[in-house]
């Protein structure tokens, strides 16, 4: 089969910015606002939920032809759902600790409306091929918002970047207050809130009309 | 019966599905331009949450958790990695009936539910709520308290949202924060305002 590399490329970069998941289409923003407290969490989610979507998006394309329409949901939830017991379970045999703090939010990536979302919008109507890049495409397009959040909240809430020290804080004897509220749920609205705003600032064609 | 009322109050408020956990915040963002909508939205969880959850419940303990088949002879078997899977099956297919039930004997709610049904299957709070259901091991009275008490509280927070969104209309927003900018910055403060529940005991 041959493959466009022009769209390739498109299918590829447009997440990122232009059409990102999480900014602009609000697929998928639970998970994002509940592991990002640390960074480490946070990269375990990016990459569990890009290789669901992009396994996901790209089965799904291969059996498209063969889903009876009425009943497409609940097939795609099969799929999905066995390639998220698939995850889990390897996160559970080797990264045991961090699958227990990241708690049901792995099974919930069956319900993240991203890999629902491509699957419906792309994966029903493009190659395998093409499905797999789309779903990549969209998997490091939600990794950058939520691992540009995670960093803030470890960086300014505790002071590390993945458990090391880059602030050295009050309370062992160096300069850094930690900004306890970038710790709480809350604040990662905040973030994703002023990201949005940023990401419009540059690309104001994404502003909306009405509040 | 205080465990229950306890259970209730911590499920609606203490640990509310939207603004504690953020789940079914897809919909959350995206369903509550209009406080009527939302109402609507906020019934279809309630009614959905209370019928997954205990079934799931029932699912898990007789056949899913480690050593639930032994009433079938089978004491050893583990079947819990299927959790998802099954839960997930049992979601959509209960969305499934609720649908054609209320399309036939209750036409008035179906129309006014209508769209909202099938969005339910992939709302996370529901989902969510079986999982942590299974997390906390509720026994069958306290699951129907549990989907019962975090369908209210998510129902009730998507309202008051809507309400608060209704009212924004008239305010002057930064134009790159208009629309999903400041309503994710509003959800942040209501989630604030949500935390000085934490310390209720009851």
């Amino acid at each position: 089969m041959a493959i466009d590399k022009q769209e390739l490329k498109s299918v590829l970069a447009k997440p990122l910015f232009d059409n990102n998941p999480i900014a602009l289409q609000v697929l998928g923003v639970c998970s994002a606002l509940a592991v990002t407290s640390k960074l480490e969490t946070a990269l375990v989610m990016c990459l569990a939920l890009t290789v669901v979507i992009a396994f996901s998006n790209m089965l799904i394309s291969l059996i498209r032809n063969q889903i009876p329409s009425s009943i497409r949901i609940i097939a795609q939830m099969v799929v999905i759902a066995s390639l998220v017991i698939l995850v889990d379970q390897l996160l559970k045999a080797y990264a045991f600790e961090t699958a227990k703090q990241m708690s049901v939010f792995v099974g919930l990536i069956i319900t993240n409306c991203i890999v629902m979302g491509r699957a419906e919008a792309y994966a029903m109507k493009n190659g395998p091929v093409m499905s797999f890049f789309d779903g990549l495409g969209n998997g490091l397009g939600y990794s950058v918002i939520l691992i540009a959040v995670a960093v803030i909240r470890e960086l300014f809430g505790s002071g590390t970047i993945l458990g090391y020290t880059i602030f050295e804080l009050v309370n062992n004897g160096g300069w850094y207050k930690p900004n306890g509220l970038l710790l709480l749920p809350p604040s990662a609205f905040f973030i994703i809130g002023l990201l949005i705003w940023a990401i419009r600032a540059w690309k104001p064609e994404q502003v909306e009309e009405t509040n | 019966m205080e465990d229950y009322i306890s259970l209730f109050i911590r499920s609606v408020f203490v640990e509310n599905m939207a603004l504690s956990f953020f789940l079914g915040m897809c919909t959350f963002l995206a369903v509550s331009k209009k406080v009527q909508t939302a109402f609507g939205l906020g019934i279809a969880v309630i009614v959905v949450q209370m019928v997954t959850v205990p079934v799931n419940n029932l699912l898990y303990t007789y056949l899913l958790k480690d050593g639930a088949l032994a009433w079938a002879g089978m004491p050893d078997t583990d079947l819990s990695f299927l959790g998802l899977i099954v839960f997930i099956g049992v979601i959509a297919a209960i969305v499934q009936i609720l649908e054609m039930v209320l399309d036939k004997f209750f036409p008035a709610l179906y129309q006014a539910l209508g769209i909202f049904l099938p969005l339910i299957t992939v709302n996370c709070a529901i989902l969510g709520g079986t999982l942590f259901m299974v997390e906390g091991d509720y026994t069958f009275t306290e699951s129907v308290v549990y989907g019962a008490g975090s369908g209210v509280g998510w129902a009730f927070a998507i309202v008051a949202l809507a309400g608060i969104r209704e009212k924004m209309k008239y305010s002057d927003v930064p134009e790159g924060l208009r629309g999903l900018g400041i309503t994710f910055i509003t959800v942040g403060l209501m989630a604030l305002a949500f935390m000085s529940f934490s310390g209720v005991q009851l």
